[in-house]
């Protein structure tokens, strides 16, 4: 095992279950023999403000945050709040984000707008930028509340983590009943 | 067996290896889940106290019986504690006893961001700080050693980086042949009237001094030799940003964080060319390596306020970080109030009547934020209602008629009953507003002494507001649906103007309580397009359901109300004069 660490940051907005998809992420690093950190904020934050998910894993981790300017992969549930973060990303980092948009309270009550550029802008920093569909094709995979398990599948397909870490962090994390269309969410995302 | 836990799970699964007995808590951010892990573990006695000075002699009571006991709280939650906190130091333990503080460095969540270590040191008794999950599960079961072993509490410190931060834990077995608790007639040592406190006085400075001397030697603090250039005297979560800026400076690494073991310093001063001292918030460790004489560099370059983060060490010393690429401003995301929330009338309604509101601390000290903005002051549990009786003192028969406190169920049980007591008892002529959402609903849903329900799920016996208000000596005590404005406002008018103390109680519970919702799910709302006027009004309210369309030409737009977020609470119906909100088809 080399002693690089890899920084991956989950953001987006309070209660998109940012929480559950960096506990699977955790779990399946610890399952493929990593030491794993992981951080967030509860809390206020969670009353649908901006957050901010932090998971390090390598040989071994010291700091549960990353290091500003050193992520490796941001991985963005709502694209106000990917663009938002991006200073965290190392130069030539990579962006899968969700092509969602929430609106904050100023947008809200028509005091500021929504930038519709977004993609653009990220794309224009960070040329290799993939945006998912992840509500489309979580309706696919039979429930539009899987989109964050896409996702996960295709931040999965960047990684070099074995299949079964995937499968079976999948099975402790997610409610039984929910197993199959996550893993199916899991097969789309990683396909893209 | 290796499992990811939380510093909070790690804390939780420490207390049951360690034998723990009774557990006892006030919700508070970032501690909560330390007990809401602990009633996984059945041996142990866990439930929720309404204040931390009550979870504090819930434990101590246990710990007196020759049980071993918890007490968690957020370092806010200390200043409450702190009475029996200094006495406890005194009387010493019988079953270990130890109290968890969750310090909120950057105020994430939090009010202030003071550094309990300084109760330590105050309170004379030793405090540990754990690094990661594995030294919270470690240290919560040595804690409880020392404490033993030395007759004293023990406190446990940890930081949100902790407490929240996950990282890998080997689970261990629990402890066996822990003493059966039972009664011991000690009143020498447990009853501190003058006489017998003067006694124990010099028995807690001799203890310090043999605790400060186990750490001398104990594992729990550290030395990492390598390049002896730098020497860094560190704990806690400073420790793994020390490790990860400086990677071959030499570390002590201390676990107990008081007393310090001032020889074992000195020992390391004396083997590195340079010493640092890297912590979080106060100069706690640096001001007594420095009264030792012993020369230092440490907040001259780390900032005393706000949490450090790996970035933040480098700039300190000047260590180039990665480039970082800028982004244009964006729109804040602060947090909000749910779509449906009960308090969003009342603080509308406050807005409207232009009252000044004292508030205090839980989800509705949202209310403060834009377009609401109906909040004027807020400073810690229970303040709202013993401010406002304390500012009408000074005011105007005219301006006091504006003062109301507001106040959540749970907040009111912590330590606004005894600032209620006062008000009825000084005759203070403010309205107080109990909003009773029947839960702890900022910390995440925790049950209260009035929710009916205990930590462990069981039904219970639910304080009865009105009869306890009434009790207190309040003669006008009514309770109002806050989701009909207009009954809303007209209670408010009526309480603002009566030259008494009045209890205003509102009935809708928390849109996330799971056992009663406020409505039938799949009633949404939404805006008939062809009625709306674009008037704006329902944008009052601030719900984060609806949101304003600018039409293409950018003159006029229209609202609309997400059916996804809508919880169908029916306040922005009401808010409308064309009759453009109706039920969704
Ligand atoms: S959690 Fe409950 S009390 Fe808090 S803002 Fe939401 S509805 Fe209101
Ligand atoms: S009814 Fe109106 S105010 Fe209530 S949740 Fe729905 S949109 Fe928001």
């Amino acid at each position: 095992m080399s002693d690089t660490i890899t920084n991956i940051l989950l953001v987006g907005v309070g209660g998109q279950g940012i929480l559950l998809a960096s506990e699977i992420l955790s779990e399946a690093f610890m399952l493929a023999g990593f030491d794993v950190k992981k951080s967030e904020i509860h809390g206020m934050s969670q009353r649908g403000g901006s957050v901010v998910s932090h998971v390090r894993y390598g040989k071994e981790v010291h700091s549960p945050i990353v290091p500003e300017g050193e992520g490796d992969i941001l991985f963005g549930f709502e694209l106000m709040e990917t663009y938002r973060y991006l200073p965290l990303l190392r130069k030539g980092g990579t962006v899968v984000a969700n092509d969602l948009r929430i609106s904050p309270p100023s947008v809200l009550l028509g005091q500021a707008s929504y930038p519709d550029d977004l993609p653009d802008r990220i794309r224009a920093l960070f040329p290799d930028f993939l945006l998912v569909d992840g509500q489309h094709l979580a309706a696919e995979a039979g429930n539009v509340r899987a989109a964050n398990t896409v996702l996960l599948g295709a931040v999965a397909k960047q990684l070099d983590i074995p299949d079964e870490c995937w499968h079976k962090a999948l099975e402790r994390m997610v409610p039984p009943k929910a197993l199959d269309v996550n893993r199916k969410a899991f097969q789309l995302g990683r396909a893209l | 067996m290796k499992e990811i836990l939380s510093g909070n799970e790690a804390i939780a699964r420490g207390a049951f290896e360690a034998g723990v007995k009774v557990a006892s808590a006030y919700p508070g951010t970032p501690s909560t889940e330390i007990l809401e892990n602990i009633v996984n573990y059945k041996e142990i006695d866990a439930s929720w106290a309404p204040n931390e000075k009550v979870a504090l002699e819930v434990a101590i009571g246990a710990s007196f019986g020759g049980g071993r006991s918890i007490a968690c709280m957020k370092h806010v939650g200390v200043n409450v504690a702190a009475d029996p906190l200094f006495t406890l130091s005194y009387t010493g333990v019988g079953g270990g006893l130890v109290l968890v503080v969750a310090d909120d460095p950057e105020m994430h969540s939090s009010q202030d961001e003071q550094d309990s270590r300084n109760y330590a040191r105050f309170a004379k008794v030793p405090m540990l700080e754990p690094a990661d999950s594995q030294e919270c599960k470690d240290f919560t079961r040595l804690a409880f050693e020392i404490s033993e072993q030395f007759d004293t509490p023990v406190m446990l410190r940890s930081c949100t980086r902790i407490s929240h931060g996950k990282s890998i834990v080997e689970l261990g077995e629990p402890a066996t042949g822990l003493p059966t608790p039972k009664l011991v007639k000690n009143p020498a040592k447990l009853v501190m009237l003058p006489g017998n406190a003067r006694v124990r006085h010099p028995f807690v400075e001799e203890r310090l001094l043999k605790l400060a001397d186990y750490g001398r030697t104990a594992a729990v603090n550290r030395v990492e030799m390598r390049d002896t250039e730098l020497g860094i005297v560190t704990a806690g979560v400073s420790y793994q940003y020390v490790r990860e800026v400086f990677p071959n400076a030499s570390v002590l690494k201390l676990g107990m964080v008081y007393p310090l073991p001032m020889d074992l310093i000195r020992e390391f001063a004396s083997k590195v060319t340079k010493l640092i001292v890297v912590e979080e918030l106060d100069a706690f460790i640096e001001d007594q390596v420095k009264a030792a004489g012993i020369s230092v560099t440490g907040k001259e370059a780390i900032p005393l306020c706000g949490e450090l983060t790996p970035g933040r060490l480098r700039a300190a010393f000047g260590i180039p970080g990665a480039p970082q690429v800028t982004v244009e401003n964006l729109p804040g995301r602060p947090p909000n109030m749910c779509p449906g929330c009960p308090h969003r009338g009342v603080f509308f309604t406050l807005n409207q009547l232009k009252a000044y509101v004292t508030g205090d601390i839980g989800c509705y000290t949202l209310g403060f934020m834009p377009p609401l903005n109906a909040m004027d002051t807020c400073v810690c549990m229970g303040a709202s209602i013993s401010s406002a009786s304390g500012i009408v003192r000074v005011l105007s028969d005219e301006e006091k008629k504006k003062v109301v406190a507001v106040i959540g169920d749970s907040t009111f049980l912590h330590t606004g009953v005894n600032s209620l007591m006062e008000m009825a008892y000084n005759k203070a002529p403010a309205t107080v507003v109990i909003l009773d959402n029947r839960i702890t609903a900022m910390t995440g849903r925790q049950d209260n002494p009035a929710s009916g329900w205990t930590l462990m799920d069981d039904s219970t016996n639910a304080v009865d507001l009105v009869q306890l208000c009434t009790a207190l000596g309040i003669r006008h005590v009514r309770v109002v649906d806050p989701l009909d404005l207009d009954q809303t406002r007209a209670a408010l008018q009526e309480e603002m103007n009566r030259p008494e103390p009045s209890v205003i109680i509102t009935n809708r519970p928390c849109v996330l309580v799971k056992r009663e919702g406020v409505f039938q799910k799949g009633l949404v709302l939404s805006v008939d397009q062809d009625h709306c006027t674009g008037c704006k009004a329902c944008l009052k309210i601030g719900c984060p359901a609806i949101e304003w369309i600018p039409a293409p030409d950018g003159k006029k737009g229209k609202a609309k109300i997400d059916p996804l977020l809508c919880n169908g609470c029916d306040v922005c119906r009401q808010l409308c004069k064309f009759n453009a909100i109706g039920r969704a088809q």
